[in-house]
Order: structure tokens, then sequence, then C-alpha cells
């Protein structure tokens, strides 16, 4: 409800907002990317394996593109960055908590949600999209690459397998979800940031708990939208 | 003006103010004194509404904390200045911006500010300290920093909770007399919260001890120094019995 509210003070979130935008981006997109570009590779191969004798090869590319849209793309990105900027943010406004900064922020006439946690959570929701699209893309390549260096598939079939049974549906089915996980995990990091009591041990225990909620929540959330829009 | 009405606030089962009453009037500056724990610093939260009490008031400028909105609490928190224990400076901010964010708050454009910013560090004697991170800077020089940040919203009220805490014995004086350099350049009204005797004579016009959860004593600095009554004697003697 605090938050509702908050969202009046534009002033004050719009500024920060852009800041955290360019923070998220820049501290995810190395993880998220290494993550991706693995998983690319291990899903192709993996479908090769899966499909010898049995199924044509062409339908490595559909694997692994519908695979890295609708479920690792967004998945393991999400879950990678609730450590990264989950734990992150718990810790920040932790400290700033157990060190009185919340209190200053007050007693300077600003609003902590407006001031901290509006621009977190809406630079997760906006931004995790577009890390998850850069994921999806990479893992796309490097299953791709390793099609056509380790598999002897050709380009044309890969994309060909690519394309298959390829729907718009399944792209903005896996931006949506990577925008619930933005905004789960930043707001979970920062509610539970804000809730810090007893010193640098309560710190250490509002990160792991901002990783653990947000984790769990990941996963239910994923199945969720698995149920209503699959 | 600033008046504490019968106060009562209890964190789970420890009650810690117990109908706390005492009145600051304008333009002096009054130290309470007490125990740690005793319910100092949860009596000066009450004044911004950083706490909520369960029973009785603060009232400021004839408004009761208490029962103000989120905007009334903003208009409030505008006319006041509050210089933490341990400074809380924002640890991503350079100095300039920490005093600075506040300024911004009242819409003061970017001259005034830098103006400001420049004459509260002056004041503190840190001149040429704006553009440094706050962890670069000693404990004594964080606390004057602070101190800056309040003294550059101008404010008609100053709360300081444990100026000198945890520091040097020469610090500690330079922290006082920047509060009595405070009080006659901007005639602010004071309100100290301190366990710290020799700050609490040099920088009081009256000073009132705390004693489980309201007023013991309140009396002018001659008043204390001489008491008779024997909790207040042998808090301010620092004796152990």
């Amino acid at each position: 409800m605090d938050m509702v509210r908050a969202l009046s003070d534009i002033g004050v979130w719009a500024r920060l907002t852009v800041v955290q935008m360019r923070r998220v981006g820049v501290d995810s997109l190395p993880v998220a990317l290494f993550i991706a570009a693995f998983t690319g590779v291990v899903l192709a191969l993996q479908a090769s394996y899966t499909f010898t004798g049995a199924v044509p090869l062409y339908f490595v590319g559909t694997l692994v593109g519908k695979t890295m849209m609708l479920e690792l793309g967004p998945v393991l990105a999400g879950l990678a960055l609730a450590g990264r900027v989950g734990a992150s943010m718990a810790a920040e406004l932790g400290t700033m908590k157990v060190t009185e900064q919340v209190d200053a922020l007050e007693t300077l006439a600003y609003d902590p949600q407006s001031y901290l946690v509006i621009p977190r959570v809406l630079a997760g929701t906006l931004m995790f999209p577009v890390i998850v699209a850069f994921a999806v893309a990479t893992g796309i390549i490097t299953g791709w690459l390793t099609s056509l260096v380790l598999l002897d598939l050709s380009t044309q079939d890969f994309i060909k397998g690519l394309k298959l049974f390829y729907v718009f549906k399944d792209v903005w089915f896996g931006l949506l979800k990577s925008a619930s996980f933005g905004f789960t995990i930043t707001f979970v990091g920062c509610v539970v940031g804000l809730s810090t009591r007893g010193g640098a041990e309560g710190v250490g225990r509002s990160t792991t708990r901002a990783v653990v909620y947000s984790a769990i929540l990941i996963l239910v959330l994923d199945a969720f939208w698995a149920v209503v829009l699959l | 003006m600033i008046e504490f009405q019968d106060l009562h606030k209890a964190f789970d089962e420890k009650q810690v103010l117990q109908g706390f009453s005492l009145r600051i009037r304008d333009a002096e500056t009054v130290v309470i004194i007490g125990y740690s724990g005793s319910g100092k610093s949860v009596a000066l939260k009450h004044i911004v509404g950083l706490l909520h009490p369960d029973a009785g008031d603060v009232i400021v400028d004839g408004q009761a904390v208490s029962t103000l909105d989120r905007d009334g609490l903003t208009l409030l928190r505008q006319g006041i200045g509050y210089v933490f224990q341990f400074a809380a400076l924002f640890d991503s901010l350079t100095v300039a911006d920490n005093l600075a964010l506040g300024l911004r708050r009242r819409g003061l454009g970017e001259e005034e500010i830098e103006e400001r910013v420049r004459e509260a560090l002056a004041l503190v004697d840190l001149s040429g300290t704006g553009e440094q991170m706050p962890a670069e800077l000693s404990g004594g020089m964080r606390k004057r920093v602070g101190l800056a940040r309040a003294i550059a919203l101008r404010p008609r009220y100053i709360l300081y909770d444990e100026p000198t805490t945890g520091l040097d014995p020469v610090t500690s004086a330079v922290i006082d007399r920047l509060m009595v350099r405070t009080r006659e350049h901007l005639g602010v009204t004071g309100v100290v919260v301190t366990h710290d005797m020799r700050s609490a004579y040099t920088v009081g016009d009256r000073i009132a001890m705390l004693y489980e959860g309201r007023v013991r004593q309140v009396g002018s600095v001659a008043e204390i120094q001489q008491t008779e009554d024997p909790v207040v004697r042998q808090f301010i003697e620092g004796r152990a019995e």
C-alpha cells in the first residue's frame, strides 16, 4: 500500500529508476549471458543425444529455441539474479536500515518507498525482460554453434527446426515471466532489506532470506504462468 | 516549542517511556541525560515521527506529531535537523551530496544548494571535503558532516542523538563548540541526548534526567550540578554506587 501511495512522488523515483536500471542491467548481464551460453551448448548436445536415430536432427533447433524462450532463459536467469540482484539489494537496504540511513532519509523528508523501493522494483521489472532477451539470444546462438561444430547440423537445418513450431507467444510468454521474476526478486530484496534488525548478523540473515524467498517464489510463479497461460 | 506530553512507549514487554513529559522552549538547548537504554533516543525519535507513541504525544509548534499524515510529517520534518549517533551518512553519496539531498527535497536551486553546502561545511571546519566519500572520513569528521547536513537545512530545531559518543575528549570538545556555535549563529532550538556530562554542561541551557521512563529532575546546569537527588547525583558524578 505504501509503495502504491509513493508512486505519486514521481519527482523522486523517476531519476533514481534510471540509475537503478543501469545498475541492474550492468550487474546482471554478464551472469545471465554466461549461464545462457553454456545452457545453449548443453541443450543442443542433449537434444542430439535424445533424438539419435528416432527424430530428425533439425529438431535440435526446435528444442533449443523453445526451451530457451519458454523456460530455461527466464528461470535460470531469474534464479541466478535472485542471488546477484536480490541479495545485493537486501544487503544494501539492510545495512542502510541498521546504520540509521533509512531513518536519516525520513528526517530529510524523503519517503523510503519512493527513494529506495520504487526505483529498484521498477528497474528490476523493466530490465529483467531485456536481460532475459539477451540471454535467450545467447543460448540460441551457442546452441546453433554447437550444432554446427559438434553435431554436423547445417545452419539451414538448425533454423528450419527453430522456426518449426515457433509462435509469437513463445517470446511474450518468456518476457512476461521475466518481468514477473524481476518484480519479485527486487520487491522481496527491498522488503526483506528494510525489515532488517540486529546489525551485521541481521544483514547476513536478510541476504540469505531474500535469496531463498525469491528462489521459491520464482519456481512457484513459473508453475503459475504455465498453468494460466500455456 | 516542543512538548512531550505523558509519552508512553514499549517494545514487546519492555516499557521504555512511562509518562515522559518535558517542555522545550524556543531558542533554548535542552539536554536529556540518562543511563544507556533509558529511552533517550526513543524520545527523540518521537519528535520527528520515526516512532509512534503507545500513549501520550509530542507537540511541535502546536501540532500533535502522532496525528500527522505522511504530508504533514514531511512538512514537519522540513523544519527539523537530526544529527544521528553514528552520523548515518549515505555511503553511496559524496559529502556534498549528503548535504544537498535534504536541500533538493526542499526545491532549492542548484546555485543556492551549492552555497548552503559550502557554508555548512565551513561552519563545521570541513571546507574542501565536499567531494570525499563518507568512508574516507574519520569518526569525528563524519559526526561533523552529520551536523553540517542538519545545519544546511537552516532548521528551526536540531535534534542531537549522542553527538559525542565514541569520540576522544578533544574531538568531543570540538563537537560541543560546534553545537554552541550553531545555536549562536542560527538561533535554533536544540534537543541533545547524551550521557556525556561534560558535553551536557557545555551545550545545555537546561538539563533533564530521564529515569525509569519519566523525567526524574529538570533544571538549569547549576541546579543539576547542585542537586541533592541521589539518583541524579550518582549519574552526574559517574559513581558506581
